[in-house]
């Protein structure tokens, strides 16, 4: 079996988050970068299901050079090879059509990837992904298993679950519990460097270009007022926080 | 990744006398990509799989759950880091497995375990095993099949490990040596499969080591210990009875053993120093999470003065102790670099390596253990209430982190160590002490220099103080031995001192070159926190060199003597004031914003 992943390289969910550049660039400055944490769950059942049934993991990261340390670490956890494409991720279109141009000379049988990033969080890169390869896409899968050339997929609905059978060729948007989440081991990280990464430019050029970032205004102060004083609830919402 | 030049030039204990460049020295900021991800996978274990177990670590009936943890430990091969590949290990250099101590060392029970097997238990079948012995049991030890416990201290004999009673007793067939005696406080005890055991053969004066496993037999345990700390950490005595051990499981030679252990010893101070880095950062991250969090007089905690000093200390001592840690870490491995180039065999030249800067691990580890132990105590001041309680992390902390002044030798041991081996050295003329020493009893003696250096660069004002501190010791070093002589083994007192000083003195000067380098790398604006916490710390470490430097000179000396190197101590201690609060603050502002260790 073939299994394509993709993954994000994105700031630690502790960072600082600020901008640079007239708001129009995100401040790397001091910032940790982690694999995508929907990835990293992907990623993880890709290997296990080498292990079961044999083949190749590759991971693919559409990225900038900065991105290579995440790259080795998934690496180190289990995947056999990657490919950077050489370019700033600049909108879900582009990334998807990165991919979807290395896939189609490629033919995986599962193209895994994280249900979203947790940047951008757009959530729509596997349905492009599909769309261009023209095979069918499911989003957020929380179970898979491979039988043959079928998969068996657990899915998460509204309010419940959809188990489902589909055959391959997948694009899959993944999240926990679909594999355990693993730490690279010694072993894995010893050979992570002897494994090869090609660097790829991309194609045609990103749709999009960003005028400015903001950021949230910042929470303020909580008052707490007693039940019985409802009334100086309202004035105040009337005129302090003057939603009223 | 910026080259550390001019290596190897530096010879343990030199620090005393010699300058050093700071691109000579090695600094955390210098490990590559790969070593960051071998420390991360180690923290990502703590936090996966130990922190939320803490609690049932500590109470656990039994030590299921502990080897459970090793076993889980061995699967990911953080037990076979230093350990060569041949023998089923990572073969990695001296100063990553210093990384991977520190990475560990925030584990609680679950951190002494693991040193415990990776060091004391694996590293005299490393280092002074035969080629039979190291294919037999290091794979075993590097996968976690196997678990290890060292037995060295018994109840008459814990600081003055060399009188230990335990005897072996060749068998009238000559295959097996007897051994019987009494083992106390023996980490990893209760789950171990073997244990490294020193005995003393028939009548000899000095311990042998052995490599005994379970099976041999006539080995039996008391109950676990009942300890102030680390309470999940398996504590046993245990007594051998008649335990048959085969005579090919004698390590090294007869009479070793004592060798084994000073040895084996000095690695694990410094590891110790390590592990107790990684303590405390991640007690740094509790304690500033708690004072952002917590709310008095309408604000955070974390806003007022008397905490943000607290904070900016914290934060310092760990930078500097992590300074010094990694600068000895690295000597050490061009020290073996160049015992292997020299064709001395890996392990003589790993032990030899480390050996050379015996006197750095001793103060290291003295060094490190008294940093946390200051970290956990404000710590505690921190949470205020909630710091004595049991149900919050400081109390765990706060009770951990005294054993690490008591093994590994005690404090005062390797104190004495410290200042007793620079002493050896000196007489051999390994160091070149005395002729230095004696200048500077000269230059006292002189009008003082005042004249004012027109030389350019990064902290030429401060290295001239470290040069001074320097001169201090040498100053109060020479004079005891003159005066003391042979007898000066016995003015402990004075040798306390002495180390303390060399101490502040090695980690000062080991945070200042980390920064310098820093800055020749990043430039000045980057570092300007790190520049903050070299100048709080050289600030302290002079006046602790000025105190501790009078209390040993009114000791001993008198009269015009006394005056004048009373004279010469100022002089030496002498540093221009700044404003260290605004400094502190500086550093505690980055620590507050972060949630967590400043650097
Ligand atoms: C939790 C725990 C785990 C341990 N694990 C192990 C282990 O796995 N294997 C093992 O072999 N040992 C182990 N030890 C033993 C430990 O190394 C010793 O406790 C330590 O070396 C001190 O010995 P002692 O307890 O006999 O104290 P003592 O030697 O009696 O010391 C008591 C006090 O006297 C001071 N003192 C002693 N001699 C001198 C001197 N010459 N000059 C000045 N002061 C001196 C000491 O510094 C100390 O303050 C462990 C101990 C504990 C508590």
């Amino acid at each position: 079996m073939k299994i394509l992943v993709c993954v994000t390289s994105v700031p630690d969910t502790t960072a600082k988050i600020s901008f640079t550049d007239g708001d129009t660039k995100f401040n790397k400055a001091g910032v940790t970068y982690i694999t995508g944490p929907y990835d990293d769950y992907a990623l993880s059942r890709a290997v296990e299901l080498k292990e079961q049934h044999g083949g190749t993991v590759t991971v693919l990261n559409v990225g900038e050079a900065d991105a290579e340390p995440v790259i080795r670490k998934c690496l180190a956890i289990g995947a056999d090879d990657a490919i950077r494409v050489n370019c700033e991720a600049t909108d879900s279109y582009f990334v998807a059509t990165q991919i979807a141009n290395i896939a189609a000379q490629e033919k995986y049988d599962l193209i895994l990837m994280g249900r979203e990033s947790i940047d951008f969080n757009s959530g729509v890169v596997h349905g492009l992904v599909a769309e261009l390869l023209g095979i069918p896409s499911l989003s957020p899968v929380m179970k898979l298993d491979i039988e043959g050339s079928t998969a068996k997929i657990t899915r998460e609905i509204e309010g419940g679950k959809e188990n489902l059978e589909a055959s391959l060729p997948l694009v899959l948007g993944c999240q926990e519990p679909i594999a355990e989440w693993k730490i690279p081991n010694m072993r894995g990280i010893m050979t992570a460097r002897t494994k090869p990464l090609k660097v790829i430019e991309p194609v045609g050029e990103g749709l999009t270009s960003t005028d400015k970032y903001e950021l949230p205004a910042p929470k303020g102060a909580c008052k707490m007022i007693l039940a019985e004083n409802a009334e100086e609830l309202i004035t105040l919402l009337k005129t302090e926080a003057k939603v009223l | 990744m910026t080259i550390t030049a001019n290596k190897a030039s530096i010879k343990g204990g030199e620090f005393l006398i010699k300058d050093i460049d700071a691109s000579q020295i090695f600094t955390p900021e210098d490990f590559t990509e790969e070593q960051q991800m071998i420390a991360q996978t180690c923290l990502d274990f703590l936090r996966t799989e130990v922190h939320p177990r803490l609690d049932e670590i500590d109470y656990a009936k039994n030590t299921d759950l502990m080897v459970e943890l090793m076993d889980k430990a061995g699967e990911l091969g953080l037990l076979g880091t230093a350990i060569p590949e041949e023998y089923g290990g990572f073969g990695m250099n001296f100063n990553t497995s210093m990384l991977v101590a520190e990475a560990c060392g925030g584990g609680h029970s679950f951190s002494v375990a693991l040193s415990a097997h990776t060091g004391i238990g694996t590293l005299p079948i490393l280092y002074y095993g035969n080629e039979e012995q190291k294919a037999k049991y290091l794979p075993r030890l590097a996968s976690g099949e196997w678990k290890a416990a060292y037995c060295l201290t018994e109840p008459d004999a814990g600081s003055d490990a060399n009188s230990g009673k335990t005897k072996a007793v060749l068998s009238e067939d000559g295959k097996h040596y007897i051994i019987n005696g009494q083992k106390m406080w023996i980490t990893n005890g209760g789950f171990a499969d073997l244990f490294i055991v020193f005995a003393k053969i028939d009548a000899d004066k000095s311990l042998t080591a052995f490599i005994v496993e379970k099976d041999f037999g006539g080995i039996t345990m008391n109950e676990e210990e009942r300890k102030m700390g680390i309470k999940g950490s398996s504590t046993r005595q245990i007594f051998f009875n008649d335990c048959k051990v085969p005579v090919e499981n004698q390590l090294y030679t007869r009479e070793g053993g004592f060798k084994i252990a000073v040895n084996i010893l000095n690695i694990g101070r410094i590891k110790l120093a390590s592990a107790v880095v990684g303590a405390s950062k991640g007690i740094i991250g509790k304690a500033v999470n708690y004072a952002n969090e917590r709310k008095q007089f309408g604000t955070s905690i974390s806003n007022f003065g008397a905490i943000k000093h607290k904070i900016a200390e914290m934060n310092v001592k760990v930078f500097a102790s992590e300074s010094a840690c990694y600068r000895a870490g690295q000597n050490i491995d061009d020290a073996i670099e160049d015992l292997l180039a020299s064709g001395v065999e890996s392990s003589q030249a790993k032990l030899k390596g480390v050996e050379q800067f015996a006197i750095e691990c001793a103060m290291l580890k003295v060094h490190g253990s008294e940093i946390l132990d200051f970290i956990v105590d404000e710590g505690v001041q921190i949470y205020g209430g909630m710091g004595f309680s049991a149900e919050a992390p400081m109390d765990r902390a706060y009770r951990d982190s005294r054993i690490n002044r008591i093994f590994e030798g005690t404090n005062e041991i390797n104190r004495l160590l410290s200042v007793g081996t620079v002493v050896k050295r000196a007489m051999k003329g390994e160091i070149n002490l005395m002729p230095a020493a004696m200048e500077v009893g000269k230059e006292i003696m002189a009008i003082p220099d005042f004249s004012i250096s027109d030389e350019e660069g990064i902290f030429v004002a401060e290295k001239k103080v470290i040069k001074n501190m320097k001169k201090a010791i040498l100053m109060v070093a020479g004079a005891a031995l003159q005066k003391f002589m042979m007898k000066f083994e016995q003015e402990q007192e004075i040798i306390m001192n002495l180390a303390d000083m060399m101490i502040e003195l090695y980690v000062a000067e080991s945070t200042l070159l980390r920064v310098e380098k820093l800055i020749t790398v990043r430039g000045e604006a980057a570092c300007a926190l790190q520049k903050d916490a070299a100048l709080i710390y050289l600030h302290s470490a002079v006046e602790k060199t000025n105190n501790a430097g009078k209390s040993a000179i009114t000791s001993f000396a008198e009269g015009d003597e006394l005056r004048v190197m009373l004279m010469g101590l100022k002089r030496f201690t002498k540093i221009e004031p700044m404003n260290l609060k605004d400094a502190r603050r500086r550093i505690a502002e980055v620590s507050i914003e972060k949630n967590s260790y400043a650097f």
